[in-house]
């Protein structure tokens, strides 16, 4: 059978049959079970009533419970076992295993790289995006171009991001966007400007804002009065803003001394530690768009005389954004910002595709694709999913505080 | 914003460039590869793709027509005369009858080959050869030329990758096998969702808070932890690896978002609607498939783009709970990373298989773009 016709025929069945749970089964609870006709109406159409919600509900909550609850149980118990031994009972072993894999700590390290670099780019250009096409007429064409990769799979995008990479030999023509004009480069003051200042400046305006983000964050600590747990999370967050200043301060000074190779062809993707930024593009390419679209619908339903005050009080633009606009919306880029964090604990096509995880590219997601169905090893795979499960939890907790605290 | 304040900001100019840098840097990725898909093996090997959208200079080598079947007697000597590149738009700037001097003449010089045998070849690539019965004979002359070329782009990579039945390589299977996938997966979640989220919202039954708290916790509940309890539980029960598999799976992580949606928008409906049909004697099945179904179609909408978007990009589902050993059921996505692996060099292939996948969400992204907004307004967590 032509596979056209196959499909239609299996959508048909599988369609239908849903479809025909619902219309079926209220007609039999109206006709049938309970019918609201005959000495007990009234009796039987409260009982329809009382029953018809689960009857609404028992698909959805057959399948959740199914394919997202039963999972997390059944994966905590894997993690625990060994299949090799016939699904014994070896406590942490697993977890001992995965710890003491150096692919593991690799994964650890550029998920964390990651988590960090790609919500805080995406909402930086998102946001930028956001700002810029709000004032311009053809804003909206603008806002669609930008938004279109959240359409594109992250496969597809993989493959275009792999041609821009693309290395051939030095005395071939380039045929990588990002290899043609490496190769204009030629040690000149030019390349100096833009291969050594440029990414400087921009090291230190980031560490510049982890310091800033680092004081605001410990400042209440010092005036002293708050619980020791909270004094505990301020010091913690401080601590990780001085180690993420340190780490920059060390990047600056490895570009200020770095001996570039002008000239010759790179492939960008087997550069250790370098290729995982080369990597996350990919995902801050698809995710600007949607970051742009949730922070513009904030920045349009600021308030307008908050902003005309500003203006009346003599605020230049780049004050209005940063003191009047930005603040208003710090709820939407909190929002915005865990929904690209879930997103990027979870990336695994990405990787998988461009890299399977060589050159110390590993992330969380490919290395338990690896671990489940490339070794076989479902305990230290499991172990490997848990860790994203810790990892997403307290978004988990958060969001559901959050919706609670709504509906009440 | 400025102009409230009644002063013009000298920021406008600014603003337009950055917004037309940002919008250059975010197609550029996606049109290399869409460029790419239109040149041959060839082209796309010796240059790069932003070459081939200007006029480009090449060096040519064409022959003469056969002179024993094209010669025309004139006098005691003979012509043949044609063109070099049947037509072809091309323009010569200078050309030689050697190899080791390609660039002698310019166009529309007569280039003297001794004895009276002369060739001339005009910018268009319309020559004539003159010579004796001797001189025209054998072979065609033949003419080295540096030549502009306009752009050129050819269909023949889509031809083979969809249309080809003989191509292994083919994507016509996967497409089909996609769309397979795609179109129940989005539309069992849909009606499955929509018929809890109006319970959700608008039924009175003890434990809805707690529902409603769970679907939000299972929002971000990551899919990894599902493959292999799941895996392990459809081999168990004898659906194995198939479409049967994925849709249930598509569904069950699909659901959550599409409640979550669902219920946000059928709670904000008026409630009079309802309760006026209650009255007249309308039972919940019937006021839901008459009155809140059409009402609800804004949401139906963003979720089946949101759905549809997601099975139809999605690899790693499709790798664990669909594909098999045969690969008879491979989709778009595992197709072009099996490319990645097997044909990492030759572009036209993996741009023409990788376009081939992205047309379709990309097609209706731009016509459905108004919903997905929406959609992705009301999903995000709040």
């Amino acid at each position: 059978m032509h596979p056209a016709l196959l499909g239609l025929v299996t959508i048909i069945i599988g369609v239908g049959a849903c479809i025909g749970y619902f219309y079926f089964s209220n007609l039999f609870l109206d006709k049938v079970l309970f019918p609201g006709k005959g000495p007990n109406a009234g009796r039987n159409i409260n009982r329809a009533n009382q029953v018809r919600p689960w009857l609404f509900l028992a698909p959805a909550v057959f399948a959740l419970g199914l394919y997202l609850g039963y999972p997390v149980i059944e994966t905590l118990r894997l993690s625990l076992t060994d299949r090799s031994q016939d699904g014994a009972f070896v406590g942490f072993a697993n977890y001992q295993q995965m710890l003491a894999e150096p692919k593991f700590w690799e994964a650890m390290r550029n998920n964390l790289l990651w988590l960090i670099v790609v919500p805080a780019a995406s909402t930086a250009f998102g946001l930028l995006a956001a700002q810029l096409t709000d004032r311009i007429a053809w804003g909206n064409v603008a806002k669609s171009l930008v938004f279109m990769p959240m359409a594109i799979s992250f496969v597809g995008a993989s493959v275009i991001f792999k041609l821009i990479y693309d290395t051939r030999p030095e005395d071939k023509a380039q045929i990588g966007l990002l290899n043609a004009i490496w190769v204009q480069f030629e040690g000149g003051a030019m390349s100096v400007l833009f291969l050594q200042v440029l990414p400087i400046a921009i090291v230190v305006i980031f560490a510049a804002l982890v310091a800033y983000a680092g004081y605001i964050i410990f400042r209440p600590a010092l005036a002293g009065g708050s619980g020791i747990s909270v004094l505990a999370a301020r010091t913690a967050s401080a601590a990780l803003a001085l180690y993420l200043i340190w780490l920059s301060l060390g990047s600056i000074l490895g570009i200020a001394t770095a001996e570039l190779p002008y000239g010759e062809p790179k492939a960008w993707l087997t550069v250790p530690f370098f290729n995982n930024f080369f990597l996350m593009v990919v995902l801050i390419w698809i995710q600007t768009g949607f970051a742009m679209v949730i922070l513009s619908a904030a920045l349009r339903g600021i308030p307008e005389d908050t902003i005309e005050a500003a203006i009346i009080d003599g605020a230049n633009p780049l004050q209005i954004f940063f003191k009047i606009k930005v603040p208003q919306i710090i709820p939407t880029i909190t929002v915005v910002w865990t929904t690209i964090t879930l997103v990027v604990l979870k990336v695994f096509d990405i990787v998988f595709a461009m890299t399977n995880g060589q050159w110390q590219t590993q992330v969380l997601a490919n290395y338990m694709f690896d671990k489940l169905f490339r070794a076989n090893d479902w305990g230290v795979g499991s172990a490997s999913a848990i860790v994203i499960m810790i990892l997403v939890s307290p978004i988990l907790a958060w969001n559901v505080w959050n919706a609670r605290k709504e509906m009440s | 914003m400025q102009s409230i304040a009644g002063s013009k900001s000298s920021l406008t100019w600014a603003v337009h460039i950055s917004v037309v840098v940002m919008v250059v840097l975010w197609l550029i990725p996606t049109v290399g590869l869409f460029v790419s898909s239109f040149r041959t093996a060839d082209q796309i090997s010796t240059s790069g793709w932003w070459a081939s959208l200007f006029p480009a200079e090449q060096n040519v080598v064409a022959r003469a027509a056969d002179p024993d079947e094209h010669r025309v007697a004139d006098g005691s000597t003979f012509i043949v005369s044609g063109n070099l590149f049947d037509g072809e738009d091309k323009t010569i700037s200078a050309w030689g009858t050697s190899s080791r001097a390609i660039d002698t003449y310019v166009a529309g010089d007569i280039a003297d080959l001794g004895d009276g045998e002369t060739i001339t070849v005009q910018a268009n690539g319309d020559y004539e050869w003159r010579g004796n019965d001797e001189q025209i004979a054998g072979r065609g002359q033949r003419v080295f030329a540096t030549v502009t070329a306009p752009p050129e782009f050819t269909f023949a990579n889509y031809d083979k990758m969809l249309f080809d039945e003989s191509n292994v390589e083919g994507m016509a299977k996967a497409f089909f096998n996609t769309l397979t996938v795609t179109i129940p997966a989005t539309i069992i979640p849909i009606v499955i969702a929509a018929f809890a989220a109006y319970a959700l919202a608008w039924m009175d039954f003890p434990g809805r808070a707690l529902l409603i708290a769970c679907v939000v916790g299972l929002l971000v509940v990551p899919l990894q932890l599902a493959l292999i309890p799941l895996l392990k539980l459809h081999l168990g029960i004898g659906i194995g690896k198939g479409y049967l598999g994925i849709w249930l799976a598509h569904t069950g992580f699909g659901l959550p978002l599409a409640i979550y949606l669902l219920r946000n928008y059928m709670v904000g409906l008026p409630r009079d609607i309802i309760e006026n049909a209650k009255v007249d004697s309308a039972t919940d099945f019937q006021i839901f498939v008459k009155i809140i179904l059409p009402l609800s179609f804004p949401a139906l909408a963003s979720f089946a783009i949101f759905q549809f978007l997601w099975t139809w990009n999605d690899l790693l589902v499709a790798k664990v709970f669909l594909i098999d050993a045969t690969g008879q059921t491979t989709v778009m996505t595992n197709q072009i990373t099996d490319l990645l692996g097997t044909r990492g060099g030759n572009w036209e292939i993996l741009a023409t298989a990788a376009f081939i996948s992205i047309a379709v969400p990309l097609a209706v992204f731009f016509a459905m773009q108004r919903y997905l907004v929406r959609g992705i307004l009301a999903g995000s967590v709040k």
